[in-house]
């Protein structure tokens, strides 16, 4: 019985060797997979287009967008209200739900207005392969005049968008970006590098060579998240601030663990996120500690804006403009009346400052902690009460 | 094979009669006890790594911090003890959080209502989990599954994704506070105090008939029934205490770290923390105190590495091989000690566990029975 | 040998539910003007059905002898990347790709069993250890889609026979293999033996440990099948396209809402398919009628609960009175155990 139960046990230390192994064959292609993210092209697009020309009115800066190649619409003029079929990501987290919010209440205006008849939406529920079974469906049994996708991701959802754009009929893309042109147009502000660059700036300001800060990221592999930290970790980098990065999964607790038990370690200077969740955690832990309050860049969702307010601390809410929502439709209504749209149509992107955080706390009064300040929905029907109920479909 | 089954703190030890060293020996090599070394093992580890850890004011703050997992999983050891699983545990969590920060928003005189309202919740959700489980003979895996998918989709679609809120100071202050001013350790998080009178009463709970009769029921549930034990008020008592330990745990970290996204995955944060305190999933065996221990373990091990730098991507890794050699140590340790490796226990013998009239129990084969995936024939 | 005919009885449940299912489901859909029966949204089902299917035919296997598979959504994630990288957009590259791909998964399957097996771990604690052990693998070395799928290879997803996805018909017949080893081969039989009562399976003579491990390692391939037609679909590898899915918990749900115990021991390959398919006509009815994507989750929730307790009560009513599981088989129409001694 003996021997037997030590053979048991060889077979099963062999099985976790195994695996193991697996790990550690890794080791040596996986330092530099960071540099994945970062590319200098991109990079340097973005860095530019930050302090672009906006065309159109600074007042609907949904509206706006960069001077650059236009689609030829003229082809899909047809009067009448249209059906619209919405692919959506999801709407798991605050800023897809405030998004979502205001772009039904968007449709309700064109509705109104006959340009659109009504809009079916089916959610992906954040699956790639749900999204793709979602646009194969509308394509054959929508009865769609217009398709617009929110991808779920960038790669994997462009067979499914090829196909859409392959039905002739109007294809509008939105947020995250896919890796064909078939679009009619693809509207998404400035993009991550850009965030990447304002907040490691910022940090990079009111820092100190040497000073140390803490990166606290959702979740690996998403891309929109990952160009964020990779412009951020190049700069940090180039202007010697040491920095650490966690994946947090936007769980207070983690944040909140995370940031005591650096705290317990040595000093923390600076915060950088990668999305405003939890920021107030992250502010809370340096209060329980007793310590001074990092420079922090968080989001322009309220809870950050009020807690920032609140303490007084150095900081910094880089946007990614939630207002963004609204563009598609009104697209679409573009689109079906002839007028040209830009064949990528990117979006201003501006970080709210400390000098304009109590413009957008009083604009934004009242409403939820996980609303967005720039959502741009104030001139909408409902408003402010549909975002405060903020019933999703 | 039912004889070896002691509740929590009547370790059937061979070393029972032996000197408090032997004994205290002895308990370590038992799965149970060996959580305690290695919450002492990490510990000195982290200690050593960074000694700014071993700071009285720095521990006594992870003690609290830990609490609420602890909590759970004290909670989820009722469960699994009498053989069920929890998987509601984390949407109950959430739906605590949210219900704190919607109805105790900015008014503190809605304080003390709202906890009792959380409690009831939180003793209901519990209620129908058992009841569909003991009565409607469901799975408890599928049902807590139906109620983990039910709750978060009803929470998501009334509340959206996020509470309104925070709750207002005084609520947060359970979860956040503590008594200031303490000599050496600075402050007693009050998470921490509760989390000791919840131990004390569980390790009292398990010492009563009905602790006894609930690792009887997880050990074999005819043999149980048989023993007279009402085994579907039994187990749905499991179940309330459960969903309410997941309540208190809300309670905490709405407190500690306000905010959405609590409690996600808290279900398997527990599980995981209830086997490696030594507790076997299939019921009939562990301590509940070593539940809370093992929440501690794995806690500290987060904070290992941590200190030891191991990207953040690593740490999944390295916590699935833990659990492994965890459970795989303790699934040792239990079989050499019913193999014979030391006498059966000569506490009395047990009513409740006489195998009498029992098709089921085959004291042939004292071994743990199938490879691993059965911890008792009645699963 | 008995669970094929404990099983055959409660498949015919689980097709009666299934049947009532689409019929709720085209008269809902009918009423928002829509065709349930035309040959898209068919295909549209029939496509939901192939990811879910292929796991949880695996996840039968492995529940059949008693334990459990978390790591599927992990190795589903690991087999899109394996297959992407390996294939880098070259035909040429298709076959070792897929043998790779394959090898590996069967590597993890293989872990899982011997783990479960040899070192007594329960199947929840190992496979979840097992994933998470993945789960960092993959979070560390890939952070974004990785690899291309040749234009050939992404054929295989696109290919479709009338209305029916080839995709489907390379589940159907991996089902079909699934169920005659369970019928008709030794190890299929002693699988039942194990998850049914290993005590008796080990006093009968049996080892105990082959059948667990064989479970563990063919749960894993189908894994890696699955990801590989995901590779398919999505014509890249990606990371997070297993937990995208929530494979896990949901192809569990799928097989037990197939009639199969959770225990082990009974239930059989037919009725997965019943539950997977009872899921992909529900979703396609919820989708139609755009249910709000939270309120799936309660209707989801509360359909495998209620279902699930059906087949239970109906065990009550015909369940002999001193009946259990140590006892030999009763005769085909019957049904298995109380589920309470179950999990």
């Amino acid at each position: 019985m003996k021997r037997h139960a030590t053979r048991r046990i060889f077979a099963a230390a062999a099985a976790l060797t195994l695996l193991a192994a697996c790990g550690s064959d890794s080791d040596d292609s996986s330092s530099d997979d960071s540099d994945q993210w970062y590319v200098q092209a991109d990079f340097d697009e973005q860095n530019a287009q930050r302090d672009a020309t906006f065309e159109g009115d600074p007042a609907t800066p949904w509206l706006q967008y960069i001077d650059g190649e236009m689609t030829d619409t003229a082809a899909f003029a047809s009067p009448g209200a249209k059906k619209v079929c919405f692919a959506n990501a999801s709407v798991s987290n605050p800023w897809r739900q405030t998004g979502f919010l205001t772009m039904q209440q968007q449709l309700e205006v064109l509705v109104g207005q006959g340009a659109i008849s009504e809009m079916e939406t089916r959610d992906a529920q954040d699956d790639d392969n749900t999204q793709i079974a979602d646009i194969d469906y509308f394509i054959s049994e929508g009865n769609c005049d217009a398709f617009i996708i929110s991808p779920n991701s960038t790669a994997a959802i462009t067979p499914a968008v090829e196909r859409a754009c392959e039905t002739g009929k109007p294809v509008v893309v939105f947020d995250r970006g896919v890796e064909t042109d078939c679009a009619t147009t693809f509207i998404h502000p400035i993009g991550g590098y850009a965030w990447g660059i304002d907040t490691a700036e910022f940090l990079v300001d009111n820092l100190e060579e040497g000073d140390k800060v803490i990166a606290l990221r959702i979740l690996p592999g998403v891309d929109v998240l990952e160009t964020r930290w990779a412009a951020a970790e190049k700069i940090l980098d180039e202007n010697g601030i040491e920095h650490e990065d966690h994946f947090t999964g936007a769980d207070p607790t983690e944040i909140k663990k995370i940031i005591s038990d650096a705290l317990v370690q040595g000093d923390v200077d600076g915060v950088w996120m990668d999305a405003g969740d939890g920021a107030v955690a992250a502010i809370e832990a340096f209060e329980d500690a007793g310590v001074d309050y990092p420079v922090m860049t968080g989001e322009d969702e309220m809870s950050f804006l009020r807690k920032w307010e609140d303490t007084g601390l150095t900081g910094l809410a880089p946007v990614y403009s939630n207002f963004q929502w609204r563009t598609p439709l009104l697209a679409v209504q573009m689109i079906f009346a002839g007028q040209p749209v830009p064949a990528e149509w990117v979006l201003p992107q501006t970080p709210i400052t400390e000098d304009e955080r109590a413009e957008y706390l009083a604009a934004n009064e009242g409403l939820p902690d996980g609303h967005y300040a720039k959502f741009g929905g104030e001139d909408l029907p409902g408003f402010p009460q549909v975002w405060i109920d903020r019933e999703v479909g | 094979m039912t004889t070896t089954t002691r509740p929590d703190e009547r370790p059937g030890l061979p070393a029972h009669s032996r000197s408090f060293g032997a004994r205290l020996a002895a308990g370590a090599a038992t799965p149970g006890g060996a959580v305690y070394v290695l919450v002492l093992v990490l510990l000195v580890s982290i200690i050593i790594s960074n000694p700014n850890f071993g700071e009285p004011g720095a521990l006594i703050r992870f003690a609290g911090r830990t609490a609420p997992i602890a909590i759970a999983a004290m909670g989820q050891y009722y469960v699994i003890v009498s053989g069920e699983f929890d998987l509601s545990m984390g949407a109950v969590v959430t739906t605590q959080v949210v219900i704190a920060g919607n109805m105790a928003g900015d008014d503190s005189s809605q304080v003390v209502p709202v906890l009792v309202l959380m409690l009831v919740v939180g003793a209901l959700i519990g209620l129908v989990n058992g009841l569909v489980t003991t009565l409607l003979r469901v799975p408890s895996f599928i049902v807590t599954l139906g109620t983990m998918l039910a709750l978060f989709g009803f929470l998501r679609y009334r509340a959206g994704v996020a509470p309104a809120g925070n709750p207002v100071d005084e609520f947060r202050e359970i979860g956040r506070g503590g008594i200031q001013d303490v000599p050496v350790v600075e402050v007693i998080p009050y998470p921490l105090i509760i989390v000791v009178v919840l131990a004390t009463l569980a390790a009292f709970s398990m010492r009563r008939p009905f602790g006894r009769s609930l690792v009887a029921t997880g050990d074999n549930p005819d043999a149980a029934r048989l023993g007279g034990t009402s085994v579907w008020w039994v187990k749905t008592r499991a179940f309330m205490i459960s969903s309410l330990s997941a309540t208190v745990a809300g309670i905490i970290l709405v407190g500690y770290a306000g905010g959405r996204a609590v409690g996600q995955g808290y279900e398997f944060s527990a599980i995981t923390a209830v086997v490696v305190g030594g507790v076997v999933l299939g019921g009939g065996r562990g301590w509940v105190l070593s539940a809370a221990a093992g929440a501690y373990a794995l806690e500290l091990l987060f904070v290992l590495l941590t200190v030891l730098h191991v990207p953040s991507t690593w740490r999944d890794s390295v916590q699935g091989l833990i659990i492994i050699v965890a459970v795989a140590a303790s699934a040792r340790v239990w079989q050499v000690g019913r193999r014979g490796g030391a006498p059966p226990p000569t506490t009395e013998p047990d009513p409740i566990n006489d195998p009498i009239n029992d098709p089921t129990t085959d004291s042939a084969t004292p071994t743990p029975p199938t490879p691993g995936t059965h911890q008792g024939e009645h699963r | 040998m008995r669970g094929r005919s404990a099983g055959l009885s409660s498949t015919a449940i689980v097709y009666l539910v299934l049947l009532a299912t689409t019929v709720v489901g085209a008269v809902l859909t009918a009423t928002v003007g829509r065709n349930f029966f035309s040959s898209g949204n068919i295909s549209a089902i029939l496509t939901a059905t192939s990811i879910l299917g292929l796991i949880a035919i695996g996840q039968t296997l492995v529940i059949l002898v008693g334990s459990l598979d978390l790591s599927v959504p992990y190795v589903v994630s690991l087999a899109s990347i394996i297959g992407g990288t390996t294939m880098a957009g070259e035909s040429g590259n298709i076959v070792p790709a897929v043998l790779l791909t394959l090898a590996v998964a069967a590597a993890i399957g293989l872990a899982n069993g011997l783990v479960v097996s040899q070192l007594h771990v329960h199947g929840f604690i190992a496979t979840l250890g097992v994933g998470l052990v993945v789960s960092g693998y993959i979070g560390t070395n890939y952070q974004g889609s990785s690899g291309s799928a040749p234009k050939a290879f992404r054929a295989v997803d696109e290919a479709k026979i009338g209305p029916v996805p080839v995709s489907v018909l390379i589940m159907l017949a991996l089902a079909a293999l699934a169920f005659l080893m369970l019928s008709r081969t030794r190890i299929g039989h002693h699988m039942y033996a194990v998850g049914g009562s290993p005590e008796v399976a080990r006093l009968s003579g049996l080892r105990t440990s082959p059948p667990v491990v064989v479970a563990h390692v063919l749960c894993s391939v189908l894994a890696g099948v699955a990801g590989l037609l995901l590779l398919s679909r999505l014509s890249v590898g990606s990371p997070t396209i297993g937990s995208q899915g929530g494979y896990d918990l949901l192809s569990i749900a799928a097989v037990v809402l197939g009639g199969t115990l959770l225990a082990g021991g009974r239930g059989g390959i037919v009725g997965t398919l019943g539950g997977v398919a009872i899921f992909a006509v529900m979703d396609n009815t919820m989708g139609a009628l755009e249910v709000n994507p939270f309120l799936k989750d309660v209707v989801r929730g509360v359909i495998i609960i209620a279902a699930v307790a059906v087949y239970a009560r109906r065990n009550l009513q015909v369940r002999p009175a001193r009946f259990d599981r140590s006892v030999p088989p009763a005769p085909a129409g019957s049904t298995p155990p109380p589920a309470q001694e179950v999990r």
